[in-house]
C-alpha cells in the first residue's frame, strides 16, 4: 500500500506538521483512489483559505504489510457498521475524518488508514463464521469477549428496511440477486451492502425453511439474533416462502414494518403452529385447511342476501358515530377507499369491531369460528397498513 | 519401560468439507508417536465426527518422551485414491512429565495445515504414566521444570540458584535436503517443523541434564532461540538459569516462608554435592537474621572472604571438547569438591587474579534473570555486550556442534572480563542473539555486570524476592500498597534491616574508584550519602523493586541505519565488522540524549539488537529511562556550535538551544520529575578523566576505544552536542522528532512501568508486523535513518491509535525486532501488552502528572514547529565527517570480532548535584489502596448501538478465555500454578497469497492462528493464561509474482492458572483439577 500525500498549502511540506495543522484549522480531506494500491490523500486547507498548493511529498518507502493481532480480537464497532455499509477503505477513512477521528490520539491520515484497513481485514477473516452464528461461540481462532459476539452478530444481520421492501416476497434465487444493481441504485445502499442483507435473507431462507417449530425460535436458535431481529426474518422468510404480491403499485407505500407486523400477524394465527403448538409443525406456511375453510367465508361477499344483511347491520350499528360512510369491498381493496375519504385511524378501528360482530348476528352465518380468526388478524393488518 | 503415554481421540468439530459431491468428510484420525502409529476408525459423512476412540497405548523410553511431541493427523478417507490429509495437531507431552505440572491434556485443538491454516477442532486426551527410573546413567531429565519468566516464579521459592545453563543442537535443514525438491511442500514444511520440535525435546532434555547434574531442578528464564542458517544448517539453541526450586504452599502466609526453609527433597535426591550443602539448611531457620548484615559495604574495597557464586556447579572442566559431549557423561561427585575449594576463595583475590585462571575455568557467572529479590543485587557496574561476526559454513557432523560451541564460548568469556574490568563477578539480565544474512552471522550478546550477594548462590532465600515482587508490583487490596513498608518487611527477612538503604545499594559503583574502567563523574549516592554513584546508569534488567524511581519512566529508543556495500564472504563479514562499533557508538549517543532530554538519568532492559541485510545494517536499541533518586540529575544538553561563525548561524543555534530546554522543561512535567533542589558540588573522582582512563588502559584491552572516545570539553555543566558534524546533526534531529505520546499512555519495554502501580486486570497482548519497502536505491545514510525512525514512530502511533479505548494505559514490555528480509525491506515486528490503569488513583496520587499532560497540546504544537526547524538544520554546511574520533575507526580491524565496548557512558560534563532526596513515590503507592474498582474490559466499549441483551450466548460450552502476556504476572491476579513451557513452532506457506488478501491477510490469519494454538494448549492443560509470552522468530518470505508467501514463527511462554486477587480467599488452595475453564475468565483478554 502506497500512501503519497499532496499537501495544498504553502505552510504544509512536512508530514509531521500535517497533523498539526489538522488539529488546528480542520483539514478536509480528499481522496482518490488512481492507482490500485495507492491513495493519494489530497488535503486542502479549511475553504477560507481556498488556495491550492500543489507540492506533491512522495514517501520513499511503502508499507508492504501492516497487521496488527490482539490476542483479544480488537473491533471497532463504528469501523464495523461502515464495513457493513459496505464502504471501501477509503471512504471509511474519510468518514471517519469527517466524525473526527484524526482528533483522538494525534492521529494522521496514514494511522487512520492503517487502523482501518486492519479492520476491515479483521471484518472480512470474521464474516466466514458469522454466516453460521453459533460457530462463533466454539471456534478458537479469534478470542472475541461475548458481549461483542452478540454484537457482531446482530449487527451483521440488521438491514436496511428499505431494501428488504424491495425484496420483499420476490424469489430469493441468483435471479434477484442481479437484480440487486438496481436495488442498490434505487436506494442508495452500496451493492456490497445489498450483497450482503440478500445473502443473509438467502442463508436464514435456507436454513429455516425446513425446519419444524416456531419460526421466530428456530432463527433465534440458529442465528442467534435478538427478537425483535429474528421476528422481521421470520416476516420475511414467510413472504419469501408464499411469495405475496407485494410490489403492487397500490402497496407501494407500504413499508416494510408494515408488511413485518402483518407477516406477524399471518405467523400467529394463520399458519399451522398457531392452533396446535404440540404439533410438529411448520410456521412457513399457512395452515391448508384454514385456507380451505375460508373458502366458505366467500359466502358473506357472494351470498347477496347475506351481505345484504350484513350490511345493514353494520350501517346500524355505526350510524351517528361516522361521518361518512359507503359500501365498499372487503378483503384487502378495503383500505383505498377509505384512504380516499380520509378516514381517522378510530373511525376504521370502529368500522371493523362492527364489521366483525355484525357478522355475528347473521343468523344465517355458520362459520363463526373461521370468521373471527379471520377478521382478527384482516383488522389488525387493516389497521396497520392504513396510513399515508 | 518407564513410561506409558496413553491418547484417547474423543471428537471432531468444524471440520472442512472434504468430498465435494456430499459435502461432508469421511474422517478419521492417525496418532503417531515415535514410530508407533495408531489408527481410530473412519467416521463416514460428517463434518462433527466422535470416534470416542479407545485409549491407544505408546509404551516408550522418557528420554523419548522429553524429545519426541504426540503428532495426530486427521485424515479424510477416500476408498479410491489416498486419504487426504485435512491437518496435523503436535502435543508437546513435556508439561505431563512433572509431578507438579500438569495432569492430564484434554481439550479442543484446532488442527493445522501448513498449507491451509486451521481446519477445524480436535478433541483429545492425554495422560502420562511414569514409572520410577533408578538408572543413575539415564538420559532423560524428567521432571527438571522450565520457565520462560525471567524471575522466580511467583509460587515458588527459590532455595538455591546455581547458575547459568546451555547447550546448542544442530540439524541439517529439512528445508535444504536434497529430497525437498521432489517432494511436496506440505510435507517439507510437516518436517522442518517435526525436527524442530524433536530438537527443541532434546535440548531441553540434554539442558535438563545439565541442572540434574549441578543439583538443581528447575531452569529460570529459559530463552530458546532459532538460527536457521540456510545451507549450513539449523541449530538450537538455548540458555537459562539452573535453580533449585521449592513450591510454597498455597495460603501460606509469605512472611513464614523464611521460616519453613528446608532442605528440598528433589534436590538430596540428585544433587552430588548434597553433603556440602546440608549444615547450610540445616542451620537454624532464623539465621538470616542473625547474619551480619551483609557484606554491602565491605565487599568492594576489601578483599575479605565473601565466597564466589555458585559453589554447586562443577566448574572446571579440563577437556576442550564441546560442551554436548560432555553433558552426556554424567559426572557425579565432581562439582562437590571444586565447591569447597571455592568458599575459601577471597572473591577480590580471585577476581584479581582470575586473567590467568579464566582460561582454565569454563565457567560463566551469567544469569538470565531480570527480576531479582531485594538484596540479590549488590552493585550494579553497567552494560556489558560482546559480538562476533562470523562466516557460516556447512555444520559438517551434526553430533559434534563444536564450532559453535566455541563461538559462543569465546563470546562468553569476553563478557566476563568485560565484567571483571567492572569490578563485577556476575552478569545478569544476559541474552544471547544472532542475525543471519546469507552467509555472515552476527552473534552478540549482552548483559549488566553486578556484583551479586554470594547468600543468594548458597541458601535459600530468594523466595522472599520471589512473592515480594509480585506484591511490591501489584499492591493487593489487602495490603495497603506501600512500598516502603514491604521493602523494609522484605529486607528484615533477610537480614538487611540495619544494611545500607536497600533503595540506593544497587546503583553504587562496584569499580574502584582510582581505577575506573571509563571516565565517568563520580557523586555520593543522593539518598545514603555514603558511597559514590555514577551519573548515568544502564542495563539490562528490570528496575529493581527496592529502587527508589522520581515520576514515571518511559521507552527510550535510539534507531539507525547503516547503507553498505554488497558483498560476498570474507569482504562482507570485514566491512561488517567494520560498521558495528560505529552503530553501537551512535546507538549510545543517540540514547543518552534522549535520556537527557527526557531529564532521567537511567536505562532498564536495554535491548541492543542489530540487524544485517544485503546492503544495509539497521540498529534499534530500546529501553525504559527512569530517574532514580539515588543517581544525581542530569545536566542539560548544550549545543555547541561551529567557531568562528556568522551571526545568523548563532541565533539558529540559541533558538535550537532554547527548543531543547523547553523541552526538557516540558518533559520533566510530563514524567513528573521534581528532584528536590540541591547544593551543587562536583565530587569527582580525584585524577582527571584522561589520565584515569589511561590508567585503565592498561589492564584490559579491549576497551581501548572507550578512553579514546572521550569528547572533553572545557565546560563541565552539560553534554555538549557539537553540530558541526553531521552525525550530531542528525542527533539532534532524532531526539526532537519523536512524537509525544498521546494524553493517556505510557510506554515502557520493561515488566513494569516506574510509577505506576495501579493496574486494573484489562490488558490487550498484541502483536504487529509491519514490511516496509524502500523504493529508492540510492538511499543515503541520512535519509535510511530517518525513513527507518519514522516507521517506528508510525508504527507506535498506530498502536496508541489501535488501543485508544483502553485509555488510561502503559504499553509494557513494547519490544521491537527489526530485520531486513530481502534487499530493501525493512521488517518491524512488536509484541507487547497494553495495560490500563486506574485513573481515579492515578489522579489522586499525582496530581502534578495530570498537569503535565494537560500542557500536552502545547508540547505537540512545539514539536511540530521543531520539525521544520531541524530541517533547515539539515542544510547546515558540516565540517567533520564523522563524530568518532580516529582510534576508533582504526580499531576494529581484526575480521571476526568486531568491536566489544563495554557499553557504558561517556557523558563528559555534568551538573553535579548533591542533597537528600526524598522520593516522590511514597505517595503514590498509598494511593493504590484507596481503588479497589476494576474496569473490566480492555475493549471499545459499545458507542453507538448497545444491546444489552440477555440471550445465552452460542451454544456448546463456552470457549476458556485464555490471557496471554509478555509479563510474568497478571495484574490484580495470583498465579496459583505453573502448567509447564509452551514452545511452539509453525510454519505457514501459502501458493494463493492473492486469495488469502495479499501478504497483509496471509500474515494476520497466521498470526492469529498461533494465538489460537497456543491458546487452545494452555486451555488443554487446564489453564487460563500464558505469562512471559514471546514471539522469538517471524520469518516472513515472500514471492509475489508467483502468488507465494511462506511465515515461520516460535512463540514461548509459561502456561499458568491464576486467579483473581479478589476470589483468592473463595478458591480452594490447590487447584488440581485439569479444566478450570471458568476460574478467573473474566472475558477480557
Amino acid at each position: 500500500m502506497q500512501i503519497r500525500y499532496a499537501v495544498f498549502t504553502p505552510i504544509l511540506c512536512r508530514t509531521q506538521r500535517f497533523n498539526c495543522a489538522i488539529n488546528n484549522t480542520r483539514l478536509q480531506m480528499l481522496f482518490t483512489q488512481t492507482v490500485p494500491g495507492a491513495i493519494y490523500l489530497l488535503a486542502t486547507v479549511s475553504p477560507r483559505l481556498d488556495r491550492y498548493i500543489t507540492l506533491v511529498k512522495a514517501y520513499k518507502m511503502s508499507m508492504e504489510l501492516d497487521v496488527f493481532v490482539g490476542n483479544t480480537t480488537i473491533m471497532d464497532m463504528e469501523v464495523y457498521q461502515l464495513w457493513l455499509d459496505g464502504l471501501t477503505v477509503s471512504d471509511a477513512v474519510k468518514v471517519r475524518m469527517d466524525e473526527g477521528a484524526l482528533l483522538e490520539c494525534e492521529a494522521n491520515p496514514e494511522v487512520l488508514t492503517s487502523d482501518t484497513m486492519d479492520q476491515f481485514r479483521t471484518f472480512q477473516m470474521c464474516e466466514r463464521l458469522l454466516h453460521s452464528p453459533t460457530k462463533l461461540g466454539s471456534q478458537l481462532l479469534y478470542q472475541i469477549p461475548a458481549q461483542n459476539q452478540i454484537i457482531l452478530i446482530e449487527r451483521y444481520y440488521e438491514f436496511d428496511s428499505v431494501f428488504a421492501r424491495e425484496v420483499l416476497g420476490k424469489k430469493l434465487s441468483k435471479g434477484t440477486k442481479k437484480d440487486l444493481d438496481d436495488i442498490s441504485c434505487k436506494t442508495g445502499i452500496t451493492l456490497k451492502s445489498c450483497r450482503r442483507q440478500f445473502d443473509n435473507f438467502k442463508r436464514v431462507f435456507k436454513v429455516v425453511e425446513e425446519l419444524k417449530g416456531p419460526l421466530v425460535e428456530n432463527i433465534q436458535r440458529h442465528f442467534l439474533l435478538s427478537d425483535t431481529l429474528a421476528r422481521d426474518y421470520a416476516a420475511i422468510v414467510f413472504f419469501a416462502n408464499s411469495r405475496f404480491e407485494t410490489g403492487k403499485r397500490k402497496l407501494q407505500y407500504l413499508s416494510f414494518q408494515d408488511f413485518a407486523f402483518c407477516a406477524g400477524q399471518l405467523i400467529s394465527y394463520w399458519t399451522i403452529g398457531a392452533m396446535d403448538s404440540m404439533m410438529e409443525d411448520m410456521d412457513v406456511d399457512l395452515e391448508k385447511e384454514f385456507l380451505n375453510e375460508l373458502k366458505d367465508l366467500k359466502v358473506l361477499v357472494n351470498d347477496k342476501d347475506m351481505m345484504d344483511q350484513h350490511k345493514i347491520l353494520v350501517c346500524a350499528a355505526l350510524r351517528g358515530k361516522i361521518k361518512v360512510y359507503k359500501l365498499m369491498e372487503v378483503n384487502f381493496k378495503f383500505i383505498e377507499p377509505c384512504r380516499y375519504d380520509r378516514w381517522t385511524v378510530a373511525e376504521i378501528t370502529l368500522f371493523l369491531t362492527h364489521y366483525t360482530n355484525a357478522a355475528h348476528c347473521l343468523g344465517t352465518f355458520r362459520h363463526q369460528m373461521i370468521w373471527d380468526r379471520y377478521m382478527g388478524v384482516i383488522k389488525s393488518c387493516i389497521l396497520q397498513m392504513y396510513h399515508e | 519401560m518407564p513410561g506409558k503415554l496413553k491418547a484417547k481421540i474423543v471428537a471432531g468439530r468444524h471440520l472442512p468439507v472434504m468430498d465435494r459431491a456430499s459435502d461432508l468428510t469421511d474422517a478419521f484420525v492417525e496418532v503417531k508417536f515415535g514410530n508407533t502409529t495408531f489408527k481410530t476408525d473412519v467416521y463416514p459423512k460428517s463434518l462433527n465426527p466422535q470416534w470416542n476412540s479407545e485409549w491407544f497405548k505408546f509404551e516408550v523410553d522418557d528420554e523419548d518422551l522429553q524429545d519426541e511431541p504426540l503428532q495426530i493427523t486427521v485424515l479424510d478417507h477416500d476408498t479410491y485414491s489416498a486419504n487426504d490429509a485435512i491437518g496435523k495437531v503436535y502435543i508437546d507431552i513435556d508439561p505431563l512429565l512433572s509431578s507438579e505440572a500438569a495432569t492430564v491434556i484434554s481439550g479442543w485443538f484446532p488442527i493445522y495445515d501448513t498449507i491451509h491454516g486451521i481446519r477445524g477442532e480436535i478433541n483429545v486426551l492425554v495422560k502420562v504414566d511414569l514409572f520410577n527410573d533408578l538408572n543413575r546413567f539415564r538420559q532423560s531429565s524428567c521432571g527438571v521444570k522450565f520457565f520462560c519468566t525471567t524471575s522466580i516464579p511467583r509460587c515458588y521459592r527459590a532455595a538455591l540458584v546455581h547458575g547459568f545453563v546451555e547447550e546448542l543442537v544442530v540439524n541439517e535443514d529439512p528445508e535444504y535436503q536434497w529430497i525437498d525438491r521432489i517432494r511436496t511442500p506440505r510435507a517439507s514444511n510437516e518436517a522442518r517443523q517435526r525436527l524442530i520440535s524433536l530438537m527443541s525435546g532434546e535440548l531441553q532434555r540434554k539442558i535438563g541434564l545439565k541442572v540434574l547434574e549441578m543439583g538443581g531442578n528447575a531452569v529460570v528464564g529459559y530463552l530458546q532461540c532459532f538460527d536457521l542458517e540456510g545451507e549450513s544448517g539449523l541449530v538450537v539453541r538455548a540458555i537459562g538459569t539452573a535453580c533449585t526450586l521449592d513450591k510454597l504452599i498455597p495460603g501460606t502466609a509469605s512472611n513464614t516462608i523464611t521460616h519453613t526453609n528446608t532442605a528440598p527433597a528433589s534436590n538430596a535426591c540428585n544433587s552430588p554435592s548434597k553433603e556440602i550443602k546440608e549444615p547450610v539448611f540445616s542451620e537454624d531457620p532464623t539465621h538470616p537474621l542473625s547474619v551480619p548484615p551483609t557484606p554491602l559495604r565491605t565487599l568492594p574495597s576489601s578483599s575479605s572472604s565473601p565466597p564466589p557464586f555458585s559453589p554447586s556447579k562443577p566448574c572446571s572442566r579440563q577437556s576442550s571438547s564441546s560442551d554436548t559431549d560432555l553433558s552426556l557423561t554424567p559426572k557425579m561427585g565432581m562439582g562437590s569438591g571444586i565447591s569447597v575449594g571455592k568458599e575459601a576463595g577471597p572473591l577480590k583475590t580471585l577476581l584479581r587474579q582470575q586473567a590467568q585462571s579464566a582460561l582454565e575455568q569454563r565457567e560463566f557467572p551469567f544469569f538470565t534473570l531480570t527480576c531479582f529479590p531485594p538484596g540479590f543485587l549488590v552493585h550494579i557496574g553497567g552494560v556489558v555486550s560482546a559480538r562476533s561476526v562470523k562466516l557460516l559454513d556447512r555444520i559438517h557432523n551434526p553430533d559434534e556442534p563444536e564450532t559453535r560451541d566455541a563461538w559462543w564460548e569465546e563470546i562468553r568469556q569476553e563478557i566476563k572480563s568485560h565484567a571483571k574490568a567492572l569490578g563485577c563477578h556476575a552478569v545478569v539480565g544476559y541474552s544471547e542473539s544472532t542475525t543471519i544474512c546469507e552467509e555472515v552471522c552476527i552473534l552478540s550478546a549482552s548483559g549488566t555486570a553486578a556484583m551479586l550477594n554470594p547468600r543468594f548462590m548458597r541458601e535459600g532465600c530468594l523466595d522472599a524476592g520471589g512473592s515480594d515482587q509480585r506484591l511490591s508490583r501489584q499492591p493487593p487490596l489487602g495490603m495497603v500498597g506501600s512500598e516502603r513498608a514491604e521493602g523494609e518487611v522484605s529486607s528484615s527477612w533477610l537480614g538487611f534491616d540495619d544494611a545500607s538503604p536497600p533503595s540506593c545499594g544497587f546503583c553504587h559503583i562496584p569499580y574502584d574508584e582510582f581505577n575506573m574502567p571509563f571516565p565517568a563523574q563520580l557523586t555520593y549516592c543522593y539518598h545514603c550519602r555514603r558511597q559514590k554513584v555514577p551519573d548515568v546508569l544502564f542495563t539490562t534488567i528490570d528496575l529493581p523493586a527496592e529502587a527508589a524511581v522520581t515520576g514515571k519512566g518511559c521507552l527510550i529508543q535510539a534507531r539507525l541505519c547503516r547503507t553498505k556495500k554488497k558483498a560476498q564472504g570474507e569482504v562482507n563479514a570485514t566491512a561488517i565488522s567494520n560498521l558495528l562499533p560505529f552503530m553501537e557508538y551512535e546507538l549510545h549517543t543517540q540514547l543518552m540524549n534522549k535520556l537527557k532530554l527526557r531529564c532521567m538519568n537511567a536505562l532498564f532492559g536495554l535491548r541492543i539488537q542489530i540487524s544485517v541485510g544485503e546492503n544495509m545494517l539497521l540498529g534499534l536499541a530500546s529501553a525504559t529511562g527512569v530517574y532514580l533518586s539515588a543517581l544525581p540529575a542530569p545536566g542539560g544538553i548544550q549545543i555547541a556550535g561551529k567557531t568562528p561563525s556568522d551571526l545568523s548561524y548563532d541565533q539558529h543555534i540559541s533558538t535550537m538551544q532554547k527548543r531543547i530546554n523547553d523541552t526538557i522543561v516540558m518533559n520533566k512535567e510530563f514524567y513528573n520529575i521534581h528532584p528536590p533542589e540541591c547544593i551543587e558540588e562536583v565530587v569527582g573522582s580525584p585524577i582527571p578523566d584522561r589520565q584515569r582512563s589511561r590508567l585503565f588502559r592498561s589492564t584490559s584491552e579491549s576497551s581501548d576505544e572507550l578512553s579514546e572516545l572521550d569528547l572533553s570539553h572545557g565546560k563541565k555543566d552539560a553534554f555538549v552536542l557539537e553540530i558541526d558534524d553531521t552525525d550530531a546533526v542528525e542527533d539532534i534531529q532524532s531526539l526532537l522528532t519523536d512524537a509525544p505520546m498521546p494524553a493517556g499512555f505510557y510506554s515502557c519495554n520493561t515488566e513494569v512501568m516506574p510509577g505506576i502501580y495501579n493496574w486494573t486486570s484489562g490488558l490487550q497482548m498484541f502483536t504487529s508486523v509491519r514490511v516496509y519497502r524502500l523504493n529508492n536505491a540510492n538511499l543515503t545514510n541520512q535519509g535510511l535513518n530517518k525513513i527507518f525512525t519514522d516507521l517506528c514512530e508510525n508504527l507506535l502511533k498506530s498502536l496508541y491509535f489501535k488501543l485508544r479505548s483502553m485509555i488510561p494505559c502503559c504499553l509494557c514490555h513494547l519490544n521491537f525486532t527489526v530485520a531486513v528480509p530481502e534487499e530493501e525491506l525493512i521488517q518491524v515486528a512488536v509484541t507487547a501488552v497494553a495495560m490500563s490503569f486506574d485513573k481515579e488513583t492515578q489522579l489522586a496520587a499525582d496530581k502534578a502528572l495530570n498537569k503535565g499532560s494537560g500542557e500536552n497540546e502545547e508540547q505537540l504544537q512545539f514539536s511540530m514547529e521543531l520539525c521544520g526547524e531541524s530541517t533547515s538544520s539539515n542544510n547546515q554546511p558540516t565540517a567533520k565527517p564523522s563524530g568518532l574520533p580516529e582510534s576508533a575507526m582504526t580499531h576494529s580491524s581484526s575480521r571476526d570480532r568486531c568491536s566489544t565496548w563495554l557499553e557504558l557512558l561517556r557523558l563528559k560534563a555534568h551538573t553535579i548535584r548533591r542533597g537528600s532526596v526524598k522520593t516522590s513515590r511514597r505517595t503514590q503507592s498509598l494511593a493504590n489502596s484507596v481503588s479497589s474498582s476494576e474496569r473490566c474490559s480492555p475493549l471499545p466499549e459499545v458507542r453507538s448501538r448497545s444491546l444489552r441483551s440477555t440471550r445465552s450466548l452460542p451454544c456448546g460450552a463456552p470457549v476458556t478465555v485464555v490471557k496471554m502476556t509478555p509479563l510474568s504476572f497478571l495484574p490484580r491476579t495470583r498465579i496459583v500454578k505453573y502448567l509447564g513451557i509452551i514452545n511452539m513452532f509453525f510454519i505457514r506457506e501459502t501458493t494463493s497469497l492473492r486469495e488469502e488478501g495479499g501478504v497483509s491477510g496471509f500474515l494476520h490469519s497466521f498470526i492469529a492462528e498461533v494465538f489460537a494454538m497456543v491458546r487452545a494448549h494452555v486451555a488443554a492443560l487446564g489453564g487460563n493464561a500464558v505469562v512471559s509470552y514471546s514471539m522469538k522468530e517471524c520469518v516472513f518470505m515472500e514471492n509475489p509474482n508467483k502468488n507465494q508467501a511462506q511465515c515461520l514463527i516460535n512463540v514461548s511462554g509459561d502456561a499458568v492458572i491464576f486467579v483473581r486477587e479478589s476470589d483468592q480467599e473463595a478458591i480452594p488452595p490447590l487447584i488440581t483439577s485439569g479444566q478450570t475453564s471458568t476460574t478467573g475468565a473474566d472475558g477480557t483478554t
